[in-house]
């Protein structure tokens, strides 16, 4: 009987074992067989399969608002292709209610599905877990929005189009010391999210190049809403501005309740800060909030007005920095599709990693060695309501 | 200055959420978990009652209180009175409770979605003043006023009227008091209805003084609510309020003298340093049981 038993058993698992097998090779395969590369160079480039592509982003939860932007961007992008034609792209959003363990099962599922590559996910934190899934198993990833240093450190297969916030913070410190002429100031940061710790880190660099004095540093935690007594503190030190690396939950309430106590000092924000739900909620309270972006949204460059026009008119509202990103993130693919035409995923890793000087709607674009993204960023501060170029 | 009253703004709140949490315990013996829930919930009803319904940031606290009262009697129902009888009452109620808290975040979740909301752009009254150098604005004011008059007007219910003998009759011999002519079974549900109804107030408050109303804000306080009544002593209500305003001010000055990154741990190391000198709690009295 026992006999019997451990037959049944092995028998069973190696039936488990060939279903995964075949699995495997199943989606490599496909991706490798042949059908997704196809004849011609650059724009003459044709591929007559769908060359899918996964997308993770963060559509409910803490981070729904960028991810909500993001999906935007990524289906006007899609549809401008399918319109263009050529190559055509088989999008798939999936929500990882920002929640990082929900963003790895969905790298598995879109690694065993055989996607060429995957976009996001949205929050650095998240990626930073789940990222080394698609390192492992060979899928190229391209994040559109995650700025926390050491992304791409996991593996030749990370790439990201969406700026540091080590290129974009020492650029908005400088601007900000050369407006404000500041002197000392304090920092504000929650300290338990990768993200605004390495926000941190930037804006504490980027103010010790500069030679401004930090007169104190403040930590609270990202699921704070009560910020008086923090801010009483940092106003006690009368600082020339307040830098503060948050996410937007948090940055909504400090920047309100920084204006009740009477701080009238200019705020300067992170990358959390860089979203139009902060004059949307604080209203009044965000005047003057100094927020370094990777995206102008006034720049003049064809292709930021083409992606205006159309973005305004497929969804009646103006676009903001996520989108921007989104949309040139699958452009970006598209680029680099297009180069060798060809959708595997070795071809994709090689020519993304080529990338150079391509122009986008953030501007000339290129991947650096580090395959991080290289374009110019910009300052804003929120005058009547709106971002709007410091100068 | 601006600092004790950032303390003392945000502990009378704690202390309102902890009275309605030890009203229950003190009376009837009972630790209702759904309270951080009901805390949760009406700070999403208050702000569609003031986003949808058109009321102003005043008018809606009433109607919120009424409708804590209401969640209380439906908690009371659900999950205590039912299993009044079983020889476990205490903690099958401790249970059941923290089902009906699940169900009830689970609901929200699904009429409001996961998202952080806010009272709309312009609800609030921009008025501010000046008190000796800080700053305070009007909504804060109104919240420690309606605080205390919540508060001095429970303990007055609880010490002067019949309805408050009969909850102290009910708290010190269920049994007796019954054999007494006293409806055990009223005095419970009306205990339940103003328990949450002080919650409820509490956590529209809350959104008040932050702008902000998250599906997890019950869970922050709760723990906040447990430490407070357990340092006023369980039962007592001028320990809660002493003891959500203690916590309050800890937290302040922990920022202040000590550093951001240790106000937790100050503030809860504080209450168990009072402990340790007094078990009972600030203002509990020692119990002795007699068997």
């Amino acid at each position: 009987m026992r006999v019997h038993l451990h037959t049944a058993v092995a028998a069973a698992a190696a039936l488990v074992l060939t279903a995964c097998g075949s699995g495997d090779t199943g989606g490599g395969g496909s991706a490798a067989s042949g059908e997704l590369s196809g004849e011609g160079t650059g724009d003459s480039c044709t591929i007559e399969a769908e060359v899918p592509v996964g997308a993770v982003l963060s559509l409910t939860g803490a981070a729904a608002s960028y991810g909500e932007s993001q999906q935007r961007g990524l289906e006007l992008a899609a549809a401008q292709l399918a319109e263009k034609g050529g190559v055509t792209y088989d999008l798939r959003i999936e929500d990882d209610q920002t929640d990082p363990r929900q963003g790895i099962t969905l790298f598995d599922q879109f690694v065993t599905d055989g996607v060429s590559l995957i976009i996001g996910p949205t929050l650095s934190n998240a990626a930073v877990q789940a990222d080394p899934i698609a390192q492992e198993a060979g899928v190229p990833v391209l994040g559109i929005s995650n700025t926390a240093a050491g992304v791409t450190e996991i593996g030749d297969y990370i790439f990201r189009n969406s700026l540091t916030e080590q290129a974009v913070i020492p650029q908005t410190i400088a601007k900000a010391t050369e407006e404000f002429g500041l002197q000392d100031v304090v920092v504000m940061y929650s300290n338990d999210d990768a993200f605004t710790e390495s926000g941190y880190e930037a804006f504490s660099a980027a103010l010790e190049a500069e030679g401004v004095t930090v007169s104190e540093t403040i930590t609270f935690s990202k699921a704070d809403t009560d910020f008086r007594a923090l801010l009483t503190q940092a106003q006690q030190s009368d600082p020339d501005a307040i830098v503060v690396s948050a996410l937007i939950e948090a940055a909504i309430p400090l920047v309100t309740q920084a204006r009740e106590l009477g701080i009238e000092v200019p705020i300067i924000g992170g990358n959390g800060f860089n979203n139009p739900r902060l004059m949307a909620d604080a209203g009044q309270a965000a005047e003057g909030v100094v927020v370094g972006a990777a995206w102008n949204s006034a720049s003049d460059n064809p292709e930021n007005t083409a992606f205006l026009a159309d973005y305004e008119a497929e969804y009646g509202a103006q676009p903001d920095q996520f989108a921007a990103q989104a949309y040139t993130g699958l452009m970006l693919v598209d680029q680099a599709v297009r180069a060798n035409c060809a959708a595997d995923r070795e071809s994709i890793k090689a020519a993304l990693g080529e990338l150079q000087d391509v122009p986008t709607v953030l501007g000339q674009f290129s991947i650096d060695e580090n395959r991080d993204a290289e374009h110019p960023a910009v300052v804003q501060v929120v005058r009547d309501g709106s971002f709007a170029v410091l100068e | 200055m601006q600092q004790l009253l950032n303390g003392i703004f945000i502990g009378s709140i704690y202390a309102l959420f902890a009275i309605g949490f030890t009203l229950v315990f003190g009376i009837l013996d009972r630790l209702n978990l759904a309270h951080p829930a009901v805390f949760a919930t009406s700070a999403f009803v208050g702000i569609e009652l003031v986003e949808r319904g058109g009321l102003s940031l005043w008018a809606a606290l009433p109607v919120v209180f009424v409708f804590g009262a209401v969640l209380g009697l439906v908690i009371e129902r659900l999950a205590f009175r039912p299993l009044k009888n079983r020889p476990d009452a205490h903690f099958a109620g401790l249970i059941s409770s923290i089902a009906l808290a699940g169900m009830l975040i689970a609901l929200l979740q699904w009429r409001y979605g996961p998202d952080t909301r806010r009272f709309p752009a312009g609800a609030f009254p921009e008025t501010r003043y000046e008190v000796a150098g800080a700053q305070v604005t009007l909504a804060q004011l109104v919240i420690l006023a309606v605080s205390l008059t919540l508060m001095v007007g429970l303990t007055y219910m609880v010490t002067r009227t019949r309805l408050g003998r009969g909850m102290r009759a009910v708290a010190e011999n269920p049994t007796a008091a019954r054999v007494l002519g006293v409806d055990v079974d009223r005095i419970t549900a009306v205990t339940f209805a103003i328990s949450s109804a002080l919650g409820a107030v509490a956590g529209v408050l809350f959104a008040i003084n932050v702008n902000t109303a998250q599906l997890g804000m019950g869970y922050a306080i709760e723990l906040k609510g447990l430490a407070v009544i357990i340092v006023g002593g369980m039962g007592s209500l001028p320990g809660a309020l002493i003891g959500g305003l203690v916590l309050g001010l800890a937290e302040v000055f922990a920022v202040q003298y000590i550093g951001s990154s240790w106000r937790d741990v100050i503030a809860f190391g504080l209450l168990f340093l009072i402990l340790l000198v007094r078990p009972q709690g600030l203002l509990g009295a020692r119990k002795v049981r007699e068997v």
